[in-house]
């Protein structure tokens, strides 16, 4: 059996209203509020980046985790912003965990599948027995051009998992992994924002890739979507998950504890692990779990999920995403937000 | 043990000098200082300099100084203890006199600031303070300063307007020394609308950036006696002292220990107590800056000194006038000459040729002179006989 | 900053490593090779605490140059539970709202870019708690 031993979410207190940033582009915010179901999304301060963010979700996995950061044998950073293009992000966080220097690092790319694919190699390498313990982030301070529709939604978060045998109080009790070359959104070397295919990014990237994913892992656990009493899936914007669980043939209350995007935006790699995260901070033993993430370009990893006893005594332990998410808020006008983001150009 | 005398004193006008290089300014206020003592040549030099490096690409100022002042081969060293710079190249300058080393000394001080653009200077200045505890995480002088002054306030009940009042005096003062470079006088009403650079502290709280030297020419009282008729003004006490580099690292933010300590050393030597001192030239590179060192020094009780400042106590017709110059604030701070010319300014006073700003009967007088956030002290006392 | 200086200082800006004196106990942050109370040179690596409060502050109003894109932000002098002081950026807080007292606690944060092509220097702030 293995596992998530814990685990631990991170947001910027800055938000943006959508309103805020339409006024600026004029257009119609509620086609964005209605339409994508989008309300306000999260912004990182200027000292704060993917790997600061992922130091600290990953602080608050360590507690609920109670392990030695020695004891870790992989530190796994998914993530498309990296805060360098060559020089890795997990050091830093091994580092500043104190889990260095007996340990395997590696940043991994896939748009927003980045953070799901982490949590995959984790939970094989303890699975093999390589290692005792593997911790995996999904984090982004996602990018979006000004005035691009991504601009409405990219948003800044991380979560944490550390993946283990015992002590489990979340067991993976199956994965799944659909991929096929869709070149829905991408971004070359030395862009900074990235490029999309507007309606392309929809039925034939994220819709089927999701469903895919979904329906192949059902499959193979022999379990209906009335088994679960959670389902998350990757959330560029409000609707689209909600839309792929419908037709999927889960119902709202399913879908709503780890429905963040509404609040927070689209955190890319950190997205559907920082729904589950929402998920875990209320879930209760034996609970089943759907997640699915999705990255462009495309594929999508499941997993199925089964709560453990274990996930009371933990959820205490440090502070649970929805409370992150709606404590010390501070909104910010678009000039601080273009000023954070590096958007105004400036003297050499 | 010899007795040291100050025989001669020079400064030239401070501010932003723009035609004149570091070697020029310097060896201005050293001719001046030669002239005044109406010596014939020199047997060594000291000179303070905090960061010539940093501010013109200068280092080895001992050979250049040296040479500049047409005084090759004599011995030369540069002393740098940041804002002490000067204050220590005089002490320095006076243990060579008394050990019988030297007969015939100057102590100077430079600093050439305007080369470098303001980002140039907040950095060179910044090296006073711990780099890699305090520099790294974002924090300028004013910084440091303004979290004392806000200690301070919460601590003693020390008021806005008391700090302000610090900076009205000492351009009141300056505004009768023709060598300063901001003679302007200032109101409170000015330093309270002035512009905050790190709260509390406002633009008017703080010592300008600016390009000056100031030299002294020390030697043993016999010879003095000999060379000069001017009044002889002796050098009766010197203490220096450290304390951590760090501000964060005190057990008390709002006390400049280095300069309790060195204040302590000086008065021992000298065999006086603060209230001997006729007039005091203090550090006040920001106005806390001097509430907490006439505080260190016993001038004033203990967290007093905004009080005795509101009070006129420290004002040219107060009980203990503090920066008849106009200190720093008023007169100007190029770092490193600091130290001398507050020398400078208690040698006139002592003499008797302060002009309007002169203290009447000034017998003893003090200097405190202080580097980084108060990580280095320098004090001396001088009485003329 | 040259990279050799940035990263001999990694233990303490990331993880809060001090020395604590084996002849009286003092907590030194950083390390120290030798106590300043009772000159002892034997040390063991503990970790600061991760809680504090303030001792006094500012708001940097006129930072330097590779702070400008944070500016204004508030610097304080904090002191950790166990009692070692530590100068700090406040980050998160409102800046009208600081009092001296108040809980903060330790956040990992970038403190600033080495310009657009350099390293990215990270460590420690503190956030209200």
């Amino acid at each position: 059996m293995v596992g998530i031993i814990g685990y631990g979410a991170y947001i910027p207190r800055n938000r943006i209203k959508v309103e805020e940033i339409a006024k600026v582009w004029g257009t119609d915010a509620n086609s964005y509020r209605k339409g994508l179901f989008v309300e306000e999304k999260s912004v990182p301060s200027p000292d704060q980046d993917t790997i600061t963010m992922s130091v600290e979700a990953t602080h608050y996995a360590l507690k609920r985790s109670g392990i030695d950061p020695q004891k870790i044998g992989a530190v796994y950073v998914g993530s498309e912003s990296h805060p360098y293009a060559v020089k890795p992000s997990g050091t830093v966080l091994a580092e500043a965990i104190g889990a260095t220097p007996e340990i395997h690092c590696a940043d991994y790319e896939f748009a927003c599948k980045a953070g799901s694919e982490a949590m995959f190699v984790c939970l094989e390498l303890v699975r093999s027995g390589s290692m005792e313990y593997a911790l995996a982030v999904g984090a982004d301070t996602s990018q979006g051009a000004p005035g691009d529709a991504l601009e409405y939604t990219a948003a800044a978060g991380a979560a944490s998992f550390i993946m283990g045998k015992d002590n489990l109080l979340a067991e993976a009790v199956e994965t799944y992994s659909f991929m096929t070359d869709t070149p829905d959104f991408w971004r070359r070397e030395y862009q900074y924002y990235p490029r999309h295919a507007s309606r392309f990014t929809g039925e034939p990237a994220y819709f089927k890739h999701i469903i895919g994913a979904a329906k192949g892992i059902l499959k193979k656990v022999k379990l209906e979507p009335k088994d679960f009493k959670y389902a998350v899936f990757h959330q560029p914007n409000g609707k689209f998950p909600l839309k792929v669980g419908k037709l999927l043939g889960f119902k709202r209350e399913q879908l709503d504890t780890g429905l963040l995007c509404p609040w927070m935006g689209n955190t890319y790699s950190g997205s559907s692990p920082m729904g589950l995260t929402a998920i875990l901070d209320e879930a209760k033993p034996d609970d089943l779990i759907l997640m699915v993430s999705y990255g462009s370009g495309a594929g999508s990893d499941a997993f199925v999920w089964k709560v453990t006893s274990r996930i009371t005594e933990v959820q205490d332990k440090a502070p649970k995403t929805k409370e992150i998410l709606n404590n010390n808020k501070n909104y910010i006008e678009y000039g601080t937000y273009a000023k954070y983001r590096g958007k105004i150009r400036k003297a050499e | 043990m010899r007795e040291v005398a100050i025989i001669g004193v020079g400064m030239n006008k401070w501010g932003e000098l723009w035609n004149k290089s570091l070697r020029d300014v310097f060896t201005e206020a050293a001719l001046l200082a030669i002239d005044d003592a109406g010596v014939d040549h020199i047997d060594s030099m000291y000179v303070g300099c905090m960061s010539s490096g940093l501010f013109v690409g200068q280092e080895h100022l001992s050979s250049l100084l040296a040479d500049y002042l047409g005084t090759n081969p004599i011995p030369a060293a540069r002393i740098e203890s940041a804002c002490a710079s000067g204050g220590l190249a005089l002490r320095l300058g006076f243990i060579e006199v008394a050990s019988g080393t030297s007969d015939i000394v100057l102590a100077g001080g430079v600093e050439k600031m305007t080369d470098v653009a303001v980002d140039g200077a907040t950095f060179a200045l910044s090296t006073a303070a711990d780099q890699e505890y305090e520099v790294y995480h974002g924090i300028t002088f004013p910084g440091l300063y303004a979290m004392m002054a806000r200690a301070h306030m919460h601590k003693y009940g020390t008021t806005r307007e008391q700090l302000a009042q610090v900076a009205v005096k000492n351009h009141h003062n300056g505004s009768m020394n023709p060598l300063a470079q901001f003679p302007q006088k200032v109101t409170v009403e000015n330093v309270m609308k002035s512009v905050m650079i790190a709260d509390p502290l406002r633009i008017l709280d703080c010592s300008p950036i600016t390009d000056g030297a100031a030299a002294a020419i020390l030697c043993p009282m016999d010879l003095a006696k000999k060379i000069t008729k001017k009044p002889l003004v002796k050098i009766i006490g010197s203490g220096n002292a450290t304390d951590t580099i760090a501000l964060h690292s005190r057990d008390d933010i709002t006390e400049i220990g280095s300069t309790k300590v060195a204040g302590e050393k000086a008065f021992k030597m000298a065999g006086k107590k603060p209230e001997n001192i006729d007039l005091a030239e203090v550090h006040d590179c920001f106005t806390i800056a001097e509430i907490c060192v006439i505080e260190a020094l016993g001038l004033v009780d203990k967290g007093k000194g905004g009080k005795a400042t509101e009070d006129g106590l420290t004002a040219l017709d107060g009980k203990i006038p503090i920066n008849t110059s106009g200190g720093l604030k008023s007169k100007g701070h190029p770092v490193g000459a600091t130290g001398v010319a507050q020398v400078c300014e208690v040698v006139k006073q002592l003499r008797g040729e302060a002009g309007d700003r002169q203290i009447k009967g000034a017998k003893v007088g003090l200097t405190q002179n202080m580097g980084g956030s108060g990580g280095s002290s320098v004090v001396h006392i001088m009485e003329v006989v | 900053m040259p990279s050799p200086r940035y990263w001999r200082e990694i233990p303490q800006r990331y993880r809060l490593e001090a020395s604590k004196c084996k002849g009286c106990g003092k907590v030194f942050f950083p390390p120290r090779l030798v106590c300043s109370s009772c000159k002892s040179r034997e040390f063991e690596m503990v970790k600061l605490e991760r809680e504090g409060k303030l001792i006094t502050y500012t708001i940097i109003r006129v930072p330097p140059s590779q702070f400008t894109d944070q500016s204004p932000y508030a610097m304080g002098v904090v002191e950790l539970n166990g009692g070692v002081k530590i100068l700090s950026q406040i980050a998160d807080c409102n800046l009208d709202k600081l009092e001296i007292g108040q809980k903060l606690r330790i956040e990992f944060r970038k403190i600033y870019n080495e310009g657009e092509a350099g390293i990215i220097c990270y460590g420690y702030k503190c956030v209200p708690a």
